[in-house]
């Protein structure tokens, strides 16, 4: 190896090692922050559901069910779009229009959070998720998940699912169109061969095919709905308080940090809110971990070797 | 079981002994958008036998054989003229579903494509799952016959649930023919099914074509000329687009009629 090559392999390792270093570096700087609350509050920080700053008592119970609530129901109204979507563009659209389409979606994914957000809050909650709601309320409020003592303002759980959902709903698209595109012209001519509609071959051979990018789309869009901050901070109505309705405002960790972290005073205060953020991380953590595992688990014994 | 293979048998024998047209093709045009394909093909292709179309590459081989199972049409901006009839009926006639056709005459494809998102035996028994069969007992037989048929079993039988792109690449070929059996066709076609694999595999396969001609019409289109004299009874020259001599193998690579024809098969141009 010439002398130079040398140097830029031990350059790049450098690199490369930085990476696991800065991993390893969130979690013992956040994790150290949040000791003296986790130390303070036991296993009750994750299952109790008081945050009161003035009697001191900081637990996050509401706020881990609102972060993985929300990212559901964004995932729930996301998948099943995003699929057809790429459906369309990948099976039944013309190969231009498809990839003109196709980068207008990505697009979509280049937005920025905040401009999310604020459409959210002065357009989209106000004038189209609000009457439904409402109307979701007067029909439906015998099922504790719609339910509401009085009436509602529109900031709540469901609204920020949704929010989320059409946030999440481009890059989710362009994962699964890709890999539908990638799906070789040769497994689709072998099920029409064998007699199979149009459908058919979509099911089986593309979406069969294609499967570990769906699932790839999935966690991908659960990560970012997990972290997202500002667009829910604005949408999901901020009340540190547990509640069964969607319909109720609600809070995230991510927004519950943004909210906190600059009225938060004193020691103890501002280290629950610290231990808010490695609860986030953790429980991204084992988001990841699991879809690692679901993925292998999901390739067929053999097929590594194509 | 048995009852059932009987009565298929004596239909194929009756077939064979008739050894009547299965296919006729009268006037057969094809596109490429612009660019004109196939012109004029007239051709009667007969059942149980072998039969093989060679010519050089880009002759229209292969857009031949695709217009027999209209594969053809799904290609963006093809297009095709003209009657392709099987057993007396066209099957470019209005309310004819493309996808029975496909179910009748079957396709092996040049490059092995089994689905590998499926284990052999989803494989094999897709085509079945297509049309909705859901009777356990007979797509265990199903899955054993047409293995056996592609002489795949005694190879794969403890492989079962393993992916379809493990098998090796003859394999992998032989698990397609095993796919295309199972819909029950009458008609195998083969669009280069040795052009991937080594002489070892090859052979095997040539093996089987020959085998197949029992109960099915076959129809392969290979560029190596060996190749046609040793599996097929009948053969079809093609170039640029057209059938330029039709006649039994033999005949046809001994004592051909047209000069185009001899100087292919001797090697001069190609």
């Amino acid at each position: 190896m010439k002398l130079n090559e040398k140097y830029l392999k031990y350059f790049l390792t450098a690199f490369a090692s930085f990476i696991p270093f800065l991993l390893a570096l969130y979690f013992i700087a956040i994790g150290k922050d949040s000791l003296l609350a986790f130390q303070k509050f036991g296993i009750s920080f994750f299952l109790g559901s008081t945050w009161n700053p003035p009697r001191e008592i900081f637990q996050v119970f509401p706020e881990i069910m609102g972060t993985l609530v929300s990212s559901a129901i964004a995932l729930l109204i996301s998948l099943p779009v995003s699929i057809g979507l790429a459906i369309f563009l990948s099976e039944f659209c013309p190969r231009r229009f498809s990839d003109f389409l196709g980068s207008i979606v990505e697009l979509l994914a280049a937005v920025p959070s905040v401009v999310y957000g604020f459409w959210g809050l002065a357009v989209f909650v106000p004038y189209f998720l609000y009457p439904v709601e409402n109307f979701l309320k007067e029909n439906l409020s015998f099922i504790p998940l719609l339910s509401s003592n009085d009436g509602i303002t529109g900031y709540n759980m469901l609204s920020s699912g949704v929010v989320l959902a059409i946030m999440i709903m481009p890059i989710m698209s362009s994962v699964c169109r890709e890999s539908f595109l990638y799906v070789p012209s040769s497994l689709r001519e072998a099920a029409y061969a064998l007699g199979a509609t149009k459908s058919e071959v979509i099911r089986k051979a593309v979406i069969g095919y294609a499967k570990q990018g769906i699932a790839a789309s999935v966690f991908l869009g659960f990560g970012r709905a997990l972290g997202e901050t500002m667009a829910v901070t604005m949408i999901i109505g901020n009340a540190l308080q547990f509640s069964y309705s969607l319909l109720m405002p609600s809070q995230t960790l991510a927004s519950l940090i943004a909210n906190q972290y600059a009225e938060a005073i004193g020691e103890i205060a501002i280290s629950s809110v610290i231990a808010a953020g490695f609860t986030l991380l953790v429980i991204s953590f084992i988001i990841n971990f699991a879809a690692r595992i679901i993925l292998r688990r999901m390739r067929l014994r053999g097929s590594e070797l194509i | 079981m048995m009852l059932v293979k009987e009565e298929q048998d004596k239909k194929k024998g009756e077939l064979s002994y008739l050894n009547g047209e299965i296919i006729r093709v009268e006037g057969l045009n094809a596109w490429y958008g612009k660019n004109h394909v196939l012109k004029d093909i007239n051709i009667s292709i007969n059942s149980n036998c072998v039969t093989a179309i060679i010519g050089p590459s880009g002759c229209g081989k292969s857009t031949f054989i695709r217009c027999l199972n209209r594969l053809h049409e799904l290609v963006p901006d093809a297009r095709v003229e003209g009657k392709v009839l099987l057993d007396g009926v066209n099957i470019y006639d209005e309310g004819i579903d493309p996808t029975e056709i496909r179910r009748r005459i079957g396709m092996v494809f040049q490059k092995p494509n089994p689905f590998p998102n499926m284990s052999v035996k989803d494989n094999v028994l897709a085509g079945l799952k297509f049309s909705g069969m859901k009777d356990r007992k007979k797509l265990d037989e199903v899955l054993r016959s047409c293995l056996e048929k592609a002489f795949l079993w005694d190879e794969v039988k403890d492989k079962l649930d393993l992916s379809g792109a493990s098998l090796s690449g003859g394999q992998q070929q032989r698990l397609c023919i095993a796919r295309a059996l199972a819909v029950e066709p009458e008609v195998l076609l083969m669009d280069e099914p040795c052009s991937a694999l080594d002489p070892t595999a090859t052979a095997k396969i040539e093996e089987l074509i020959i085998s197949l001609k029992r109960e099915y019409t076959v129809v392969v289109v290979t560029h190596n000329m060996q190749q046609a004299s040793r599996v097929a009874d009948y053969t079809a020259f093609m170039y640029l687009g057209k059938i330029i001599e039709y006649d039994k193998t033999t005949k046809l690579f001994e004592n051909p009629r047209e000069e185009l024809t001899e100087r292919y098969i001797t090697g001069k141009f190609g």
